[in-house]
């Protein structure tokens, strides 16, 4: 089937150039019948990459290490739900789960609109299908997940031991949908400049696929923070990581983008912005797959070595000055066709909210490549970090909060002071009380930004829910509705205003949650011995026993951990390392297990207001003699069986793994009975959960907004308006 | 006040922010930045008593008690250096991935010790297939 | 077998793509760039005034204000609605 997959890709390739000639031949010639043709070649794209998808995965549900990726990446003894993710873990499964996911989302869009956007549709296509030619050459010829070997290995590497998490394997997916759906927006953006069809035409086809990648993306770079906290072993969510800046960018720029292009609906206006920001969401999206897949950042000079480097460069050279070269060309085009009527409406407020959104992501940027640049300039890379993003990305997200607060209460076009003073009134009073609260507390005081944050995340919160009510108010006002019945049906009404309503309550509530957990944070390192104890914000955690457990797959050590405070007890958690063999036999049969991946399973208990996150690393000295005594014991044997008769020597091999497997239990069997120290990080820090649930609430609000209108209702609403209006023409 | 003065105005306005925006950072970066060496500069610059920032890809890992024992290459030369390092331990540690640690020269000693806790690890989300065979 | 697989997926593949190319005739007219620009003008602005006016009964826009505005968004979606009007009787025509 390797053959078969294969072929599947190049003949995808083929697809996709004879569809860019086909839908630009159709575009200037004005031949509707090749246009066509481009557009079924995008659904033969989607065909062709669903089979090639499925045999790949068909591949790694069946454990055919034939397939280089699937013995490089499971096993089989790896679950099944991890051997169906397992696909993507490679960078050759991901790169071809791209261009799926692009063909998919390329099909639904041409499928929607294929009785409309006439004109700028046909670019649309080539553009879309030069994206999958492109991230479809790379498969097929620089990193092709149908590579076999003649000689399969019995078992495979297996997955990597950090990724066996269930947000890990959903991550990927909603990034690359993320980066994906933005491709489309950007591919109509890119039709309606050059067709001049700049009205808000192709924002209306794609706004919703904005939307999408919006959301997608932002679930992505969630749970690979979830990940992170609850995984990786080092209690944050967030680390400034290039790898997480590159999904960030494009999601901070399709953010103002998804704001924007309400007033050019509206108004006409700030077209030169949306179609320039919507080609930068486009261009950083490829660069963040370009960041994660080409090693650029490890060093520029790793980059040389990896095949995937040029190319991209290449794509990203294209994207930019193409794009700059457009809007140029369709400078006059791009006029805007109304005035801002007032600094104290809602466009003004989405305009420097915009402004923001654009500063940080031009911060993140810049930190993220500073390295690179100081690199290329004077030959030394810079580190930079989480302290150079602090000072900028602070104040810019406290005045985003603040302006997601104000946008809500303040009406289009413009306001007077009476009403701005209604509107106000009751979330600047909210923000207040908090603000009194808080300085009451104490402690909070000393960290204003933390204050600000909560005060103004008050604010917004409350600043939505008033609006909430006012709408229920209204609504009953009309039909008489219990109140419950009409909130449902203010929210179906008007989806995208309330939807959107919601997202900046979670994001309040989310920010709220970080700024508490990353400025209230207490945080001990201690060495601790069965029965010994120690004392982090009030919590007194004691080290209970040690545990451990012994597999083929892994070694683990771990500790039991009681919880209490002020003498009542309040958890028990168990914390545990797990030590996944070295692939290299020349560590030794017992000391491969040390010298291999290591994973901690945290202990976590998460609450409302505050989590204790424990996890150990174990202090392996005691125990060190016994590997290395282990080792030159099982050396010998093998030497030894290696000499005898090949029959012989299979059956000694097979007894020499049992007793491997002994000694292994041997070795976690002396950890439960001595009482060795461990080394422990405990951190208890403040409100993380609400991270979760604010994320929670803004899957929630995107989903309302995003959510199609029903037509028949669409067209209920537009009837009544069209009536009325009539009325008033006669 | 007439509208093309109006927009003069708010350009200039938004200029400025956007230049004392990008000053500022540039700035910072320059400021708060301190150098990342690979191993063959640590080896030519290190002084015993000053700590630096090694950079580079761990070639080999060993447990030497409760503190680890491993080499960082030079991304492009053959080059590596042994660091002593006690404290936590990312878990994306491994052979073949790229590190940061903070290190110091001890005397005339070979070997760097690295700073308690100073070890950090690139996100490992991405794995290349053959990141760790390539060494 | 393999071989077999591949060149029925290929004729799959040439005979949905060619499809449109052995279409007799032309495909029904569309309606005109024009009009779509101005139906999609239509439906943003009956957005708008629904919005102006939601925003009028949640008591962000005062009484006057919203007067004026609606007054506005009316005349502006009536000049739409002749211009739609103008073209579709042009492309009748």
């Amino acid at each position: 089937m390797a053959l078969v997959g294969r072929a599947l890709l190049i003949l995808g390739l083929g697809v996709s150039v004879y569809g860019i000639g086909a839908s630009l031949y159709g575009a200037l010639q004005g031949g509707q019948r090749w246009v066509d043709s481009g557009r079924r070649a995008v659904y033969a794209l989607a065909g062709v990459m669903t089979l090639a998808f499925v045999i790949l995965e068909a591949a790694f549900l069946r454990s055919d290490f034939s397939f280089n990726v699937v013995a490089g990446h499971s096993s089989t003894t790896t679950p099944t739900f991890y051997k169906a993710t397992a696909a993507w873990s490679s960078q050759e499964g991901s790169l071809l789960l791209w261009v799926w996911l692009l063909s998919l989302w390329s099909s639904l869009i041409l499928f929607l609109t294929r009785r409309k956007v006439r004109e700028i549709a046909p670019y649309a296509t080539a553009v879309l299908l030069g994206f999958a030619t492109f991230f479809g050459s790379l498969t097929a010829f620089f990193a092709n997940p149908f590579a076999t070997t003649a000689n399969p290995p019995s078992e495979g590497a297996g997955l990597n031991p950090l990724l066996r998490h269930a947000s890990m394997m959903f991550h990927p997916p909603m990034l690359y949908s993320g980066y994906t759906l933005l491709a489309i927006p950007f591919a109509f953006a890119i039709g309606a400049l050059i067709t001049r069809r700049l009205n808000s035409e192709w924002i209306q086809v794609t706004r919703r696929f904005a939307l999408a990648a919006w959301l997608f993306l932002g679930i992505g770079i969630l749970l690979g923070a979830r990940w992170s906290y609850t995984e990786l072993g080092w209690g944050g969510y967030w680390a400034w990581d290039p790898v997480e800046n590159a999904a960030l960018m494009p999601w901070l720029c399709c953010t103002a983008f998804i704001h924007s292009i309400m007033i050019q609906e509206k108004r006409g206006m700030l077209k030169v912005w949306n179609a320039s920001l919507i080609l930068a969401s486009g261009t950083l999206a490829v660069l963040g797959t370009f960041l994660v897949r080409s090693g650029i950042l490890d060093s520029i000079h790793a980059f040389g070595a990896s095949t995937l480097g040029v190319p991209f460069v290449i794509l990203l050279g294209v994207m930019v000055t193409g794009s700059v070269a457009l809007i140029i060309w369709r400078r006059a085009d791009l006029r805007s066709d109304s005035q801002l009527d007032s600094l104290l409406s809602r466009e003004a407020v989405f305009l420097f909210q915009n402004l923001v959104l654009v500063g940080m992501t031009f911060v993140i940027f810049w930190v993220t490549f500073f390295p690179l640049i100081s690199e290329a300039l004077t030959g030394t890379k810079v580190s930079v970090g989480p302290p150079a993003f602090r000072p900028f990305i602070v104040p810019l997200a406290l005045v985003l909060v603040l302006l997601s607060g104000v946008g809500p209460l303040i009406a289009w076009r413009r306001v007077t002071a009476a009403n701005l003073r209604r509107s106000f009134a009751f979330p600047v009073a909210a923000g207040l009380v908090a603000l009194v609260v808080l300085l009451l507390v104490g402690g909070v005081s000393k960290r204003p930004f933390a204050l600000a944050m909560f005060c103004l995340g008050t604010f917004v919160i409350a600043s939505v829910g008033q609006e909430l009510w006012r709408g229920v108010r209204a609504r009953r006002a009309m039909t008489r509705d219990p109140v419950p019945r009409a909130f449902l049906q203010l929210i179906r009404r008007n989806r995208r205003r309330y939807g959107g309503y919601i997202v900046h309550a979670g994001l309040a509530v989310l920010l709220i949650g970080v700024a508490a957990s990353s400025s209230f944070q207490h945080s001990h390192d201690v060495v601790l011995r069965p029965g010994q104890q120690a004392v982090v914000d009030g919590y007194r955690i004691t080290y209970v026993r040690p545990i451990a457990r012994a597999t083929a797959e892994k070694i683990s050590f771990g500790a039991v951990l009681d919880v209490a405070k002020g003498g009542r007890h309040v958890q028990t958690l168990t914390t545990t390392r797990g030590f996944y063999p070295a692939q290299d036999p020349t560590l030794g049969v017992v000391g491969r297990f040390f010298n291999g991946e290591e994973e901690s399973q945290v202990g976590l208990r998460a609450g409302l207001t505050k989590d204790i996150w424990t996890v150990i690393s174990p202090d392996l000295t005691p125990i060190q003699p016994l590997i290395n005594q282990g080792d030159q014991v099982f050396l010998k044997a093998m030497s030894a069986a290696a000499a005898l008769p090949p029959a012989q020597a299979r059956a000694q091999i097979t007894n020499l793994f049992a007793a491997r497997d002994a000694a292994i239990g041997a070795l976690a069997d002396r950890w439960v009975r001595h009482p060795w120290a461990a080394e422990f990080l405990l951190i208890v820090s403040p409100l993380v959960t609400w991270i979760w649930l604010g994320a929670i609430v803004i899957a929630i609000g995107g989903l309302i907004a995003l959510w199609p209108v029903p037509v028949l209702a669409r067209r209920r609403a537009t009837s009544a308006y069209a009536a009325r209006l009539a009325r008033e023409l006669a | 006040m007439d509208p093309s003065r109006k927009r003069a105005i708010r350009l200039t306005v938004a200029l400025t922010a956007a230049l004392l925006l990008a000053s500022a950072l540039v700035y910072t970066s320059f400021s708060a930045g301190r150098d990342e060496l690979t191993a063959s500069q640590l080896l030519h610059q290190a002084v015993p008593g000053k700590s630096y920032i090694l950079a580079g890809t761990v070639i080999s890992q060993q447990r030497d008690g409760s503190a680890l024992l491993f080499r960082v290459r030079d991304p492009k030369l053959h080059v590596s250096v042994p660091v002593r390092y006690t404290g936590i331990i990312p878990d994306p540690f491994a052979v073949g991935r790229g590190v940061l640690v903070t290190v110091q020269k001890q005397g005339s000693d070979t070997q760097f010790v690295g700073e308690q806790d100073s070890l950090t690890t690139k996100c490992p989300s991405k794995y290349q297939a053959a990141a760790g065979s390539k060494y | 077998m393999d071989f077999v697989i591949v060149l029925a997926i290929l004729a799959a593949v040439v005979y949905v793509v060619s499809a449109p190319l052995r279409r007799t005739g032309e495909a029904a007219p569309s309606p005109g760039a024009e009009i779509a620009d101005l139906e999609a003008a239509r439906e943003a602005k009956y957005r708008e005034i629904r919005d102006a006016e939601l925003d009028h009964r949640t008591g962000k826009l005062s009484d006057d204000d919203f007067e004026a505005i609606d007054r506005s968004l009316r005349a502006e979606a009536i000049e739409i609605l002749q211009a739609l009007d103008g073209a579709k009787a042009e492309r009748a025509g």
